[in-house]
């Protein structure tokens, strides 16, 4: 390289999408947090090999609620997906309709997992299986009602005009925060309700 | 990556070139940096130097207090049959010493230092996100209160720092001794973590323009790697310990023997264990690459094979765990898999060992204090190693494992590769913080002092282990042949503790009294010496653009003919602003707007610190209204802006 010398050329001032440091910062978050995640998915996988099969609950879990429930935050995740778009796109309309239907969704799936939870009849301290499968699910709804606090947050944002079709990083890393957690009940519905129909 | 033209942005801007002449741009840029006055300033304050600061003295307390457990319990095991502390007390002593020097001081001392040097090495202003870095300051030392608040009032953790269950169970352990360990160091985890994300982001997006990966010190290959480290390893015993607390509190079944199981805990914990060793070494190891090469008038040898030697040390970290737990009667297949892993990672720390001999072989080294404690550790470091090596091989960890061999090996690896590259690493930045040298008399009494003491004291503890004395007693009888070494294992380290006691004297009398250092007074390489000591609150009145690995060098060196330009540079001064640069060859692509004093950080610490004070108390309103004050203060930190590209904003 010949001497530091540096042609000035125009630069976006302040958050620009991608670049932005928050968004960095955002999947570092999204990083630690999946571990998290892993370690306990881990813990369920240690039980399950030092226990053996004998461990789980007598009767497979059941889908009645898990499935609707996995449809709700998948759908969830492509109208977060559709917010952001139609506000690059300058729909202001949609973008805010999308981001209110992905808030509502976020709710009814809190919604199905207490009734997945009353349905239950194992309790937190009744075995090992009890202890995980509230933790993890616990964790996770967490994690739901974190999202959807900060989706929410931004909707206000959004209202009170702080977004413009270039500027929104705080929606862009609410929905991929959004995304993740989805990503993780994936993992969480793959561990609790489909391995034992496989094991 | 989108294909916008910068151009096309909206607030988009030309950022000037200046030349630094006089007191401009620099007096400009005071009245914008500049931290607020009085009480309010002091807990808004963001500065990367006041918070790297704040974390170096912060640690050096809980060092002192932790050294001084270590000297009661020296005082106990001086001579048999002694009685000064009850076994209930001398548990909670070990226990509070391993968790003031391993949590509480190993790291945060290595994320003082780091905090505080790493704007400076890599010529930015702040770091990438200086509220976090604040906040990452204020709960760590409340964490760090948090756990001593139990000791202090007689619940003190007591079932040794890695806290084993059954020990730790409600059953064995009914009082909130444990709660209050859990707790705490969950909140530290939380510390850490935001430490990390910080120390990556600024890494990838803050490096001064021509300031490519393959040019920045080893130090911060050594604190990134520690970070993604510790980003990806702290989950593993924060769940642990809230595992533990559920079990304690709600009665689940982790951990119990009847329907849980007790080694899930080892396991969670030493997947984090292991790589927390190398996090809290490899960011030391990198002062010394950086250091040593000051004395030695010459660069690193192998900066390429010593920077990958740091990241292949990690990634290898993540394998070893299990050879914590050797004795816990797992299968032959996982015993082999982790010796041999343990075995493997020996070999970029030897890496690292040959490239400082090497550097100080064909170098023309001056002889100062801190080059004394950066080339020792070389030779504490190769012990440490050494006896670490010889616990990864399976039947010789069976026949030394809980015995004092082991506590001698952890005291060279954390005192050899900690504490000896600190107290260089402070004789070396200290004129950097404070614009005065410190004594260099004093300081070779220091050194000494500290060696020879640190070698008495603990070379005996592995003979002693192989003698069969067990760790973590607290007292034994005459006869077992353990009597003499126990006593100059006593005196050896009442020596070294003096030694740092010689430290903080030569840190005081130094503080005002020591000779003016002037903006580089060793004559190195990197861009921290490039501005005044003290360096002022925006550190560089221009950005530096910058040619080579050694931009103070490039005269003497003269590698290529290219120089990096230090007195000319980027201008930015609409308000608090530095450059974002491209994540591999430091191209700017981006005016990053930086916050001011903020008081959301401190905020958002004591509601945290009233959520976990609630959750040992069982006052559930208490932790409510914890999380409460968390939620406003995180949507007032976020809380977006409307207008850039001016000096009128302040938020953000």
């Amino acid at each position: 390289m010949a001497d530091a010398v540096y042609e000035p050329r125009s630069l976006p001032v302040g958050s620009r999408e991608y670049n932005a440091t928050g968004w960095l910062g955002a999947l570092c978050l999204i990083a630690t947090e999946g571990s998290l995640f892993a370690y306990l998915l881990f813990s369920y996988a240690y039980f399950a090999v030092q226990h053996g099969k004998a461990w789980l609950p007598d009767a497979h879990p059941s889908l009645r609620y898990s499935l609707p429930g996995t449809i709700i935050l998948v759908t969830s995740s492509a109208t977060a997906w559709w917010s952001e778009r139609s506000l690059k796109r300058g729909d202001r309309a949609q973008h805010l309709a999308a981001l209110t239907g992905t808030i509502v969704l976020g709710l009814v799936f809190l919604i199905l997992q207490l009734f997945e939870w009353k349905s239950k009849h194992f309790t937190l301290s009744s075995s090992a299986y009890g202890s995980l499968f509230f933790t993890i699910t616990g964790f996770h709804m967490l994690h739901v009602i974190v999202g959807v606090i900060s989706l929410s947050t931004v909707l206000g944002w959004s209202l009170a005009g702080y977004f413009s079709p270039r500027r929104h990083l705080h929606l862009t890393i609410s929905s991929a925060y959004w995304h993740f957690v989805d990503v993780v009940w994936l993992a969480v519905f793959f561990t609790f309700y489909i391995t034992p129909y496989v094991w | 990556m989108t294909a916008l033209r910068t151009g096309d942005w909206e607030d988009a801007r030309r950022p000037d070139l200046a030349r630094i002449e006089n007191d401009q741009p620099g007096e400009r840029l005071q009245k914008i940096w500049e931290t607020g006055p009085g009480l309010k300033g002091w807990f808004s304050d963001v500065d990367h130097k006041a918070i790297g600061k704040r974390y170096i003295v912060t640690a050096f307390l809980f060092l002192i207090l932790g050294g001084l457990e270590a000297l009661v319990m020296r005082v106990q095991l001086g001579a048999p049959n002694q009685r000064l502390l009850s076994p209930e007390q001398y548990n909670q002593l070990f226990t509070m010493h391993g968790i003031s020097m391993i949590f509480l001081y190993a790291s945060p001392i290595l994320t003082g230092f780091s905090n505080y040097l790493w704007p400076l090495l890599l010529g930015s202003r702040d770091m990438a996100f200086p509220r976090l870095n604040a906040l990452s300051y204020w709960i760590y030392l409340a964490s760090g209160l948090f756990i001593y608040a139990g000791f202090v009032t007689g619940h003190g953790a007591d079932d040794g720092w890695f806290n084993y269950v059954p020990y730790a169970s409600k059953p064995y352990n009914p009082g909130v001794n444990m709660d209050i360990y859990a707790l705490g160091l969950i909140l530290l985890g939380l510390s850490t973590t935001v430490g990390a994300a910080n120390f990556i982001v600024t890494f990838l997006r803050t490096r001064a323009p021509g300031m490519s990966v393959n040019r920045v010190p080893i130090l911060i290959w050594g604190t990134l790697t520690a970070s993604v480290a510790n980003l990806l390893a702290v989950p593993s015993v924060s769940l642990a310990f809230f595992l533990l607390w559920m079990d304690r509190q709600f009665g689940t079944h982790f951990y119990d023997a009847g329907k849980g199981q007790p080694l899930l805990w080892q396991h969670l914990f030493w997947m984090f264990g292991h790589p927390w060793v190398y996090a809290i070494v490899l960011p030391a190891m990198g002062m010394v690459s950086d250091g040593l090469p000051t004395f030695c008038r010459r660069p690193l040898v192998g900066y390429t094979p010593v920077a990958l030697a740091t990241v292949s040390t990690m990634a290898l970290g993540f394998g070893v765990w299990v050879h914590h737990m050797f004795a816990t009667g797992l299968p032959n297949l996982p015993l082999a898999f982790f010796s041999g892993a343990s075995l493997i990672i020996t070999v970029p720390s030897a890496v690292a060992v040959f490239a400082w001999v090497a550097t100080i072989w064909t170098g023309r080294p001056v002889i100062t204090t801190a080059f004394l404690f950066f080339a020792s550790m070389i030779v504490l470091f190769v012990i440490g190693g050494v006896s670490g090596v010889m616990t990864a091989s399976v039947p010789v960890d069976w026949q030394l494992t809980d015995t004092y061999f082991v506590v001698g090996h952890l005291h060279y690896v954390l005192i050899g590769i900690n504490v000896f590259p600190v107290v260089g690493a402070i004789y070396y930045w200290f004129p950097k913080m404070t614009g005065r040298l410190m004594n260099e008399a004093l300081g070779r009494w220091n050194f000494w002092i500290m060696f020879i003491g640190f070698n008495v004291g603990f070379l005996p503890m592995h003979t002693l282990g192989l003698l069969g004395m067990p760790r973590r007693i607290y007292t034994y009888p005459a006869g077992m042949g353990w009597s003499v070494q126990n006593l100059i294992v006593s005196l050896g380290s009442a020596m070294f503790a003096t030694g740092v006691f010689l430290t903080l004297i030569n840190v005081w009398i130094s503080r005002k009294g020591g000779e003016r250092a002037g903006p580089n007074p060793w004559g190195a390489p990197t861009l921290e010496w490039s501005v005044p000591s003290p360096p002022p609150p925006y550190n560089f009145a221009v950005i530096p653009l910058i040619a080579s690995r050694h931009p103070l060098w490039e005269a003497q060196l003269d590698e290529s003919p290219a120089r990096s330009s230090l007195n000319e540079g980027l201008l930015l001064d609409h308000g608090r602003e530095t450059i974002g640069t491209s994540m591999l060859d430091g191209e700017p692509n981006l005016i990053l707007e930086m916050p001011g004093d903020s008081a959301a950080p401190f905020i958002l610490t004591l509601g945290l610190t009233l959520m976990f004070i609630g959750g040992v108390l069982r006052l559930w309103w208490l932790a409510g209204l914890g999380g409460a004050i968390c939620a406003v203060a995180l949507v007032d930190w976020f809380w977006p802006r409307r207008v850039h590209a001016g000096a009128e904003t302040s938020n953000g």
